[in-house]
Formats: C-alpha cells, sequence, structure tokens
C-alpha cells in the first residue's frame, strides 16, 4: 500500500520535473531577442487592432514605429495625437498634431426618397450585391444597404438604422480607422475632417448622373445644378460630372448652401442652431435636417 | 409580382432540404421501429415516444431561449437523434432515464457546441455511452415484456453479444442462425432485426441520402477481424457472422456511423473512419469489459473526423 | 446500347424543362429603336466608328475592335443614329450603346441574302479568320470569348480535337435545340469551316441523350453532306455538360490544368449557335447581327412559349411585350440559363449577341429558401464539377485565409452554381466562393506582375 503510494508521488513528481526542464530549455532556445521599447509603445495604443494605422494591429504598429527614422507615416488614428505624443515621448521624436476625422456616409437616399425597383435576394453582402448589380434602387451610385461597412466596424460605431436603410455613424465610437471606407465597395464612406466642435457640411451623395436621371432614382441626390457653387462665398464647391464636393478646407461653415440646395442632398451637422426650416412648401427636404438634430442629441 | 427578384445565379434550387433529408432517415427508421414495437409491444413504443418527444422539445427550448436563434431548431433532425436514442435503450428503460439521455443528448452533446452542424460526438451515441456508465443496472436490463408477436418466447437474459460471457465463444456462435437476420433475441430496439435496418439503410442509398462506402467498410473490417481471430482461435473468438449481426453493429454502421455531421465528408475519408470503427469495435468486443464496442468505436473514431477532413479531399478537376 | 459517355467529376440533374423545345424558330419584326451594346464580347469594349446622324444599313459597321481580344459591331437595322452614350445594361449599370432609329430594312449589298445551302469552303485558310474576325462573330455558349482568337491557338499549338457543344445542359433552353433541327446543314457546313481553319483535328458534336431528335437530325446532316470525320455524339444529361472543361473531360477523357486554356490538352471547344454564325460570316459574308432567343419559364403558357430569330440591339421589353407581355406570376427574369444566367434588373436592357433567353420564373421555382446551418452532408462538395469543397472554400473565406483558398482551388470555380443547387441548408455559397475566386485571382496576377517585373528588372542588370 504504501509503497505504490511512495512511487505514484515519485513517477508523479519526476515527471513534473522533467517536463517543467524540457519547458525551460525551450523557452531559452527559442526566446526572441526584442526591442523593450515596443512592448512600452504596444502599452500606450488603444489595443483594438483594427489595422487603421496600415499595419496588421498595434504591435505590428509598434513594431515599425521602433525601426522608422520618423513617425511621419505612423499614425494611430484612433489613439489619435494624445496617444501618438506618448509613443513619440517613447522614442524620442517630435508628435504630429494630425486633425481628428470622422467617417462620413456620403447618401442620403432613404427607402422614401430613393423608391426600390427590384428585390435583392442573394446574400446579405454589399460586395457580392455591387459585384452582381447596379442596385435594388434606380440610383446606381448610392448606399447597398446590406452593411458591410456595419461588419468591418471594430468600434461598434455604425448602425443599420431600419427607417432609412442607411448606415448611421455615432461620431462618440467613430475612431476614423477607415475600415469601413475599405469595407464599401461603392465608396459611399468618406473620413472627412471632424470640423470645430464637430461642426461641418458636405454633400451627402455621390450620384454622377444627369440630374434628371439621378432625380428620378432618388429625390435627394444631388443633381448638379450649380446652385451650391453660385451662393458659396469661398469657392469651397466643385461640382464634377453633375456631382458637387466641399473642400473642408476652404468651407468657412456659413451653411449657405445647405439653404440654397433644392434636393437637401447637402447636411450640415452638430450646429448649435439648426437651420430655419425652408420657406418653399418641400416637405421632405426640411426632413433631412432634422434627422441631423437627433444625431447630435445621441453624440451628447 | 410588379418588382422582381434579382440574385446571383442559380436560380433554381434541388428539392432537397435538410428536413427532407432527415425525413428520409425517419423514413428509412420505420421498419425497423415497427419491428421492435411488435416484438415489445407498447412499451417500446413508449420509450420511442418518450425520448423523441423530448429531444424536440429540449432543442426547441435551447434554441429559443438560451441561443436565440431558431434557425438552429431542426425538429427533423432532433426526432432522428430521439428514435435512434431509444433504439438504443432497453424497452424496460424507465421513462426519466429516457428524458435524461435526451437532455443530454440534446442539451450537452449537440447544442453546447452550438446546435446543429456543429457536434463533434454523435449525440444519441454519446447519450446511450453516457446512460450505460450512469446506470449500469437499468440500462443492461434486458428483461422482454411479451409483444405482439406470442409465438417467441420472452426472452429473459442477456442479448446475443452477452451470451458470449455467459456461454463461451463456441456455444455463442451455435446462437447465430438465419433466423438472426429476421429477428432476434433479446436486446435494444436497434438490435431485433438486421433485415429491418439493411432494408432502412438501402433506402436511404436509394434516395442517395448517405453513400454506402462507410457501412461497407464497417462490415468489412468486421467481417476480416473476426475471421482472422476467429481462425486462430475458434474457442475465445466468436466468427465473423455471429459479429456482424450481434449487437448494435447493423444500426451503428448504417445509421449513426453515417451520420453528416460526425462523419468525414470525403469518401476516402469515410472509408478510413468505417476501417477505424469495426477495428475498434472488435477490440472492445473481444478484449474490452463491456460486451458490446460499437458506441464507443463510432465516438472514438468521431474524435478523428476533423482530421480525416483534413488529410482527405476529393479528387480536384484538372490536377494531380 | 453502348453506355453514353459524360464528364467524371461531380453535377446535378436539374429538371428539363425545355417547355419550348416543340416551337418553331419565328422572325420577330423591327422595333422602332435598337441600342447596340459596345461591351457584347469578352474583353475590351469595342471603340464607335460612327457619329451621330449617319445613315446606317444592316451589316454596316458600327464599332471596331477595342483590343486583340475584342469584336467588331454591326449595324443590325438600316436607319439613322440617333446618339452614342451610356444606356443601362441588365444588370442596370451603364454602358455605351449606340441608339439607331430604325427606318426600313436595308442592307449592305456585300450580303449575300438567298437561303440556298452553299458548301464551297474557302481554300485560304487566313482569308476564313478574317471574315470569321470582320463579321465580329464571338461564341455563342455564353462566354461571348471572340471565335477568331479561339480557333487561330497562340503559340502554334495544334488541334487534335474540335468539340462542338450541342449539349445544351441548361434547363428550359432549346435555342440550340431548335436551331439544330431547323438549320443542322448550315451547322455542319460551319463545324466543317471550323475544322479546316483548325487544320483537320477530330470532330465531335456532343449532344445530350435528352434531344434525340436533334442527335438524328446533326447524324443525318453529316450524312447527308458526305463529310468524313465529324462524329457525332450523345452525351449523358448531366448538368453542366455544356461547360468547356466539363465537355473536353466527357469527349476526349482529358482534364485542363488549373489557369491553363483548353488548347493545352489538344482540345477548341465551339458552341453549336457559334458554328451557325461562323457559316453564315464565311459563306454568306453576314455578320453577327441576330441570334435565336427562347422565351419560356414555368409561369409561362405553352402556348405563350417561343423561339425567336432576333437582331441584336432590340430591347427585351420589346420582345417580351411582342410575346404577350411579363406572366403575372414571374417573380425572377433571367437572361440565360436558370443555373447561369444573369436576372435581369432592368427589361429595358438592349439585346445582345450572347443572349439566349428570357426566362420567366415563379416564386415557387426561384425564390431562395431560408439559410440555415451546414449540416456537412457534403452534397456541394459531390455536385461540384471542379471537385472543389465549397463548403470549406466559404469557410476560408469567411475567415479571410487567401492562402487557404488558394491551395484548395476557390480560383478553379466556374460558377456553375450546382453548390448551391444543391445545398440543402440553402446557404450561398456560390455568392461567398465568387468573391474568393475573384479575390485569390487578383492575388495570383498581382503576383505574376510582380514575377514579370523581377525577371525585367534582372535581364536589365544582366545587360
Amino acid at each position: 500500500m504504501t509503497t505504490t503510494f511512495l512511487w505514484t508521488i515519485g513517477i508523479l513528481a519526476g515527471l513534473g520535473l522533467l517536463l517543467s526542464l524540457v519547458l525551460f530549455f525551450i523557452a531559452k532556445k527559442f526566446r526572441v531577442e526584442e526591442d523593450p521599447r515596443i512592448d512600452e509603445i504596444e502599452k500606450v495604443m488603444p489595443g483594438a487592432n483594427c489595422g487603421g494605422c496600415g499595419f496588421a494591429g498595434c504591435r505590428a504598429f509598434a513594431d515599425a514605429a521602433v525601426k522608422a527614422p520618423n513617425l511621419d507615416n505612423h499614425y494611430c488614428p484612433v489613439g489619435g495625437d494624445e496617444v501618438m505624443k506618448k509613443v513619440a515621448g517613447i522614442l524620442g521624436f517630435e508628435a504630429q498634431a494630425k486633425a481628428p476625422m470622422v467617417a462620413v456616409v456620403r447618401c442620403n437616399g432613404s427607402c422614401e426618397k430613393r423608391p426600390t425597383t427590384n428585390i435583392y435576394d442573394g446574400v446579405q453582402s454589399c460586395k457580392v450585391k455591387a459585384a452582381l448589380y447596379a442596385g435594388d434602387t434606380g440610383c446606381s451610385f448610392g448606399c447597398l444597404g446590406c452593411g458591410d461597412c456595419v461588419a468591418a466596424c471594430q468600434f461598434g460605431a455604425i448602425s443599420m438604422d431600419p427607417a432609412t436603410g442607411l448606415p448611421v455613424v455615432d461620431e462618440s465610437k467613430c475612431t476614423a480607422c477607415g475600415a469601413c471606407v475599405k469595407a464599401c465597395p461603392k465608396s459611399v464612406i468618406e473620413l472627412r475632417n471632424k470640423g470645430p466642435r464637430g461642426m461641418r457640411v458636405y454633400v451627402s451623395c455621390i450620384n454622377k448622373d444627369k440630374g434628371a436621371v439621378a432625380r428620378k432614382a432618388c429625390k435627394a441626390a444631388c443633381i448638379g445644378c450649380l446652385k451650391c457653387t453660385k451662393v458659396c462665398p469661398h469657392e469651397a464647391i466643385v461640382v464634377e460630372n453633375n456631382l458637387a464636393y466641399i473642400d473642408f478646407a476652404k468651407c468657412k461653415l456659413c451653411r449657405k448652401c445647405v439653404l440654397e440646395c433644392p434636393t437637401g442632398a447637402i447636411h450640415d451637422v452638430n450646429f448649435p442652431k439648426p437651420l430655419p426650416p425652408k420657406a418653399a412648401p418641400a416637405p421632405k427636404p426640411a426632413a433631412a435636417p432634422a434627422v441631423e438634430v437627433k444625431k447630435e442629441e445621441s453624440n451628447g | 409580382m410588379d418588382k422582381h427578384l434579382v440574385s446571383p445565379n442559380p436560380h433554381i434550387h434541388s428539392a432537397v432540404s435538410t428536413a427532407s433529408l432527415m425525413r428520409d432517415v425517419i423514413i428509412a427508421l420505420v421498419p425497423a421501429i415497427v419491428v421492435s414495437v411488435l416484438f415489445y409491444g407498447w412499451a417500446e413504443l413508449l420509450v420511442l415516444a418518450v425520448s423523441a418527444v423530448s429531444c424536440v422539445l429540449i432543442e426547441w427550448a435551447i434554441a429559443k431561449f438560451l441561443f436565440k436563434d431558431m434557425n438552429l431548431f431542426c425538429p427533423s433532425a432532433a426526432t432522428v437523434t430521439g428514435l435512434l436514442l431509444a433504439m438504443n435503450l432497453p424497452v424496460t428503460t424507465p421513462w426519466w432515464i429516457v428524458l435524461i439521455g435526451a437532455l443530454f443528448a440534446i442539451g450537452v452533446v449537440k447544442m453546447s457546441f452550438g446546435g446543429i452542424g456543429q457536434n463533434v460526438f454523435n449525440p444519441a451515441i454519446a447519450a446511450r455511452v453516457f446512460l450505460l456508465v450512469s446506470f449500469p443496472q437499468q440500462m443492461t436490463n434486458w428483461a422482454a415484456p411479451a409483444g405482439f408477436i406470442s409465438s417467441v418466447d420472452a426472452f429473459s437474459g442477456a442479448t446475443l453479444l452477452g451470451q458470449v460471457h455467459a456461454l463461451g465463444a463456441l456455444q455463442a456462435d451455435k446462437l447465430v442462425s438465419l433466423q438472426t437476420l429476421f429477428y432476434n433475441i433479446g436486446g435494444s430496439a436497434g438490435e431485433i432485426s438486421a433485415l429491418a435496418l439493411l432494408v432502412g439503410w438501402v433506402y436511404l442509398l436509394v434516395r442517395r441520402v448517405i453513400k454506402p462506402w462507410i457501412t461497407l467498410s464497417i462490415f468489412a473490417t468486421v467481417a476480416l477481424v473476426a475471421l482472422v481471430f476467429h481462425l486462430v482461435d475458434p474457442s475465445m473468438y466468436t466468427g465473423p457472422l455471429f459479429n456482424l449481426l450481434s449487437g448494435g453493429l447493423i444500426l451503428g454502421a448504417c445509421f449513426m456511423a453515417t451520420d453528416y455531421v460526425t462523419s468525414p465528408m470525403s469518401d476516402w475519408g469515410g472509408v478510413i473512419y468505417g476501417v477505424g470503427i469495426g477495428f475498434l469495435a472488435m477490440m472492445i468486443r473481444y478484449f474490452g469489459s463491456y460486451p458490446e464496442g460499437v458506441s464507443f468505436a463510432i465516438l472514438l473514431m468521431n474524435m478523428t473526423v476533423p482530421l480525416l477532413n483534413r488529410w482527405f479531399h476529393g479528387k480536384k478537376y484538372g490536377r494531380a | 446500347m453502348a453506355k453514353l459517355t459524360t464528364f467524371s467529376i461531380g453535377g446535378v440533374h436539374p429538371d428539363d424543362s425545355k417547355i419550348a423545345r416543340d416551337c418553331a424558330i419565328e422572325v420577330l419584326p423591327l422595333p422602332p429603336t435598337v441600342y447596340v451594346s459596345m461591351a457584347q464580347h469578352l474583353g475590351a469594349p469595342a471603340k464607335p466608328v460612327v457619329a451621330v446622324g449617319d445613315t446606317v444599313k444592316v451589316g454596316t459597321v458600327l464599332a471596331e475592335p477595342g483590343g486583340f481580344i475584342s469584336a467588331f459591331v454591326h449595324s443590325p437595322v438600316s436607319g439613322t443614329v440617333k446618339s452614342i452614350g451610356p444606356r443601362k445594361d441588365i444588370a442596370g449599370n451603364p454602358v455605351t450603346h449606340i441608339e439607331i432609329a430604325v427606318e426600313g430594312d436595308e442592307w449592305e449589298e456585300s450580303i449575300n441574302r438567298s437561303d440556298k445551302l452553299d458548301t464551297e469552303i474557302p481554300e485560304d485558310t487566313a482569308a476564313i479568320l478574317d471574315r470569321i474576325r470582320a463579321c465580329g462573330v464571338v461564341g455563342l455558349g455564353g462566354a461571348t470569348f471572340p471565335t477568331h482568337v479561339k480557333l487561330n491557338p497562340a503559340g502554334g499549338a495544334t488541334a487534335e480535337c474540335l468539340i462542338i457543344n450541342g449539349a445544351e445542359c441548361e434547363p428550359y433552353l432549346t435555342s440550340d435545340y431548335r436551331i439544330m433541327l431547323e438549320r443542322s446543314k448550315e451547322i455542319v457546313v460551319g463545324v466543317a469551316i471550323m475544322k479546316k481553319v483548325l487544320g483537320d483535328p477530330r470532330t465531335v458534336i456532343g449532344i445530350e441523350e435528352n434531344k434525340p431528335e436533334a442527335i438524328t437530325a446533326m447524324d443525318a446532316a453529316v450524312y447527308d453532306l458526305g463529310y468524313h470525320g465529324i462524329e457525332v455524339l450523345p452525351l449523358k444529361k448531366k448538368y453542366p455538360q455544356g461547360g468547356e472543361k466539363q465537355l473536353i473531360d466527357a469527349v476526349m477523357h482529358r482534364q485542363v490544368g488549373s489557369g491553363a486554356l483548353p488548347i493545352s490538352v489538344g482540345a477548341v471547344v465551339q458552341n453549336v449557335a457559334t458554328a451557325l454564325a461562323v457559316y453564315e460570316a464565311v459563306q454568306k459574308n453576314k455578320p453577327l447581327i441576330s441570334n435565336t432567343l427562347t422565351i419560356t419559364g414555368d409561369c409561362l403558357p405553352e402556348e405563350k412559349q417561343h423561339n425567336y430569330l432576333f437582331r441584336i440591339g432590340m430591347p427585351l421589353s420589346f420582345i417580351a411585350e411582342y410575346a404577350g407581355g411579363v406572366p403575372a406570376e414571374a417573380a425572377k427574369l433571367i437572361s440565360g440559363g436558370p443555373m447561369m444566367g444573369k436576372a435581369i434588373a432592368n427589361l429595358d436592357a438592349a439585346t445582345v449577341k450572347g443572349s439566349s433567353s428570357i426566362l420567366y420564373l415563379s416564386e415557387a421555382a426561384t425564390k431562395r429558401g431560408k439559410e440555415s446551418y451546414c449540416i456537412r452532408c457534403g452534397r456541394c462538395a459531390d455536385a461540384c464539377p471542379m471537385g472543389l469543397e465549397p463548403f470549406l472554400l466559404r469557410r476560408l473565406y469567411k475567415a479571410g485565409d487567401l492562402e487557404g483558398l488558394e491551395k484548395e482551388a476557390a480560383q478553379d470555380c466556374i460558377e456553375c452554381g450546382c453548390c448551391l443547387y444543391s445545398c440543402p441548408a440553402n446557404i450561398p455559397l456560390l455568392d461567398q466562393i465568387r468573391m474568393a475566386k475573384g479575390q485569390v485571382m487578383g492575388v495570383i496576377r498581382a503576383r505574376a506582375a510582380a514575377a514579370k517585373a523581377a525577371a525585367e528588372a534582372a535581364k536589365e542588370q544582366a545587360k
């Protein structure tokens, strides 16, 4: 009895010792010498491994940053200036401040403004849908509504609004990593300068069809009518291929274009005072600012 | 319709669905079920009903309340599991043990791995083994109540395989005759009629629900192993015919080992899998302390399926 | 009866549904306007050579090839060019079209419009090839690959076997069947022309067993014309028999390697409709401006089913209207067969050289079932004619494993639809595998380009 007992203890203890020795030598032999600063940088990183910086993850970024001669090509959009200051501190570089960006959905063709012309019956994937055909509405440019951007966002910042069928970006969660921009096969989403106190004006449409065609497909489409370019005092708006684009650097946020746009395709967000409703009896374009107000509330 | 559908090709679909496949398996089990009910009477029907109904209800409840995904609820697949479980149990099994078996099969073996298509082990067999080790007394009580066929003596005692330990191999071998093919003495519902099970298996083959390779390789391996051992020492080891026709081998080979989820995808993988089951089953029968080894053999080989899927692939067009 | 041959891997057996098989080919009237697409073939779009306001006749060249793999486009009608610009194709995507207002039906003089069978094959093969190219003939079996390129194998490769595809393995479609019955002799002369161009290889016309009348008609035509070395081979019915790689396997028992062309195993495959187009181009100097199309579907009454001879550029909606309108029960409109055809998102789109049908499917026949979970039954792998494992490819695609996808040969997928057709859980296998294939092809192409660049750089250094 006692011998069995002792044998058992002896064999198990011996086995444990042997295996721990094996592990010890393996750990010693395969040890990789690393720059200790990589660990330090990784600690200050957000740790989301989103790939927004262009590297595979936070550790890959840290590894690349340590080897880089300067930080010009290394910027963590998620951590922003704050994290980059720390990273620069560890490496002894000057930190370069960058303006914060945010993902902006440039389509406002909601279900009611952009009626469907057929029923999509394939897999729920924008990529598959875009490869197949122009989409289930008359507009061949806008949002396909299958939510590839929602799936791509690692921060839970994008959700589909069931009422409009369009994605909504939660600005408080968006880190401007650009994953949604890459995921969208129609290039509907753009990374845009966040603007002072989040205020910005942008064209929420990418339809390049001629005015009449665009309007037929979607009541909220940019029809390239040039009214905004004429009213803009800062020459910030360019119309190319029947589509207006507002240059953030030139825009002074006067919002004259927002009032002028006949289809409500130009959006203004996060302004403390919403614009007065338009005098013209057009109920649908007036609905657009109302949506934005709601968005603002959710941010607060 | 004023708006038409648009989707990538193909635009038509075969009539086969998960539910129709499972329905075919149920139909294939009908001959064996009818024989067992004729043999054991209403008591057998009760075991079958309790098992099938509780499997369906448990799967429904877990899909609805735990996963909140009704796509995971496949009543026909749960029924198949329930029927197979019941066919592996003695007719005398109390209803609460059947219920525990159903709970283990669906709740633990199937749903905790992620539900339909995700389980590593065959739920019915895992539950049967679970019950066997948990309730050895009740699970080996083969006392048989009289059924609808009065000419068959109510046999109270062990199954054919049980007789090997009781009578020795030589005597046990003599118990097997042509009659065994049609009905068997003692045992669970799935052990009674080899012929009824084979009829069901042929139905599955004709309907192209399963392929024959797994089953055939099990049969061939069992026959070969038994033949070799039997020739070496007939007094110790029972012969091929006895081993093919006794115990749960036919049920296991035709219906349990061919379960889609827990068997290899490729034909060659299936052959290796079948050889493994046949060999392990025979080793357990000859050298194990349990008289029956098919269940354990299938569970052990279930574990090799991911590897077999990785190693064996079908032939690709234009590639060596 | 001898055992029928077929391809060796996978395949499915969808219901035949050739409801329109007994409808003789009718000639469609001309619409007021036609829209001729510049992208009717595989390869670079054609470049318009006419201007707005030009008057054209039937057969006038509208556009010339935009690259090596490209084709001429001819006017299908006589009239005036109204506009040249983007117009939506059947997928709703803008493609350059030439709009022509139809005036009368005046043909170019060079075209021989007589119906008389002309069996005198020109001697000069270069001239034949040139005629085929000048007439804008493309493969009409689905891929619309320019025929003259295929008949002129690059690098001096020789064809051992010319395979003529009369399989028409897609359910519902009957246009190839009808031309094999009604124009068998012209097809056989077309086949003989291609045989001559390729240097007189063994020639096989493969027809599925479910079309015994076509087999008889083609056999009789070959016999009557007294050609040697053209064999009509009945094939066992199985989809996708008409797939190029599958047909080569069925007829020659050889398999084309991954990424290789059929000529690498000595095969050239052409469709029966292409053979007819070749006949018309070479013997009658008639460019490819018309083709046969089937109006069919499970929700279309039998008396409304038709086989039509259409001119390219006719809007699909015009043909549908002429045939009695879109049935109310139609849930999906398809151009092509139900397995590989394209769903029509825009019925106003114009017909192209490769149009083969307007197929109306009811909701019961075509609506996709609810997707559920994979039960690992392996039916997709059994069905795949390329021997791939669709369930595995889908899993690798979802995991983003491009290396694994390439190893498991996602790039070999021919998009025949067998996997999704046979999946009991209605998993959209092909939808996702097509994406995976695209990604892997991208990787392969990038690698090839990089290798080429590296080789050139090395050459530079060597100098």
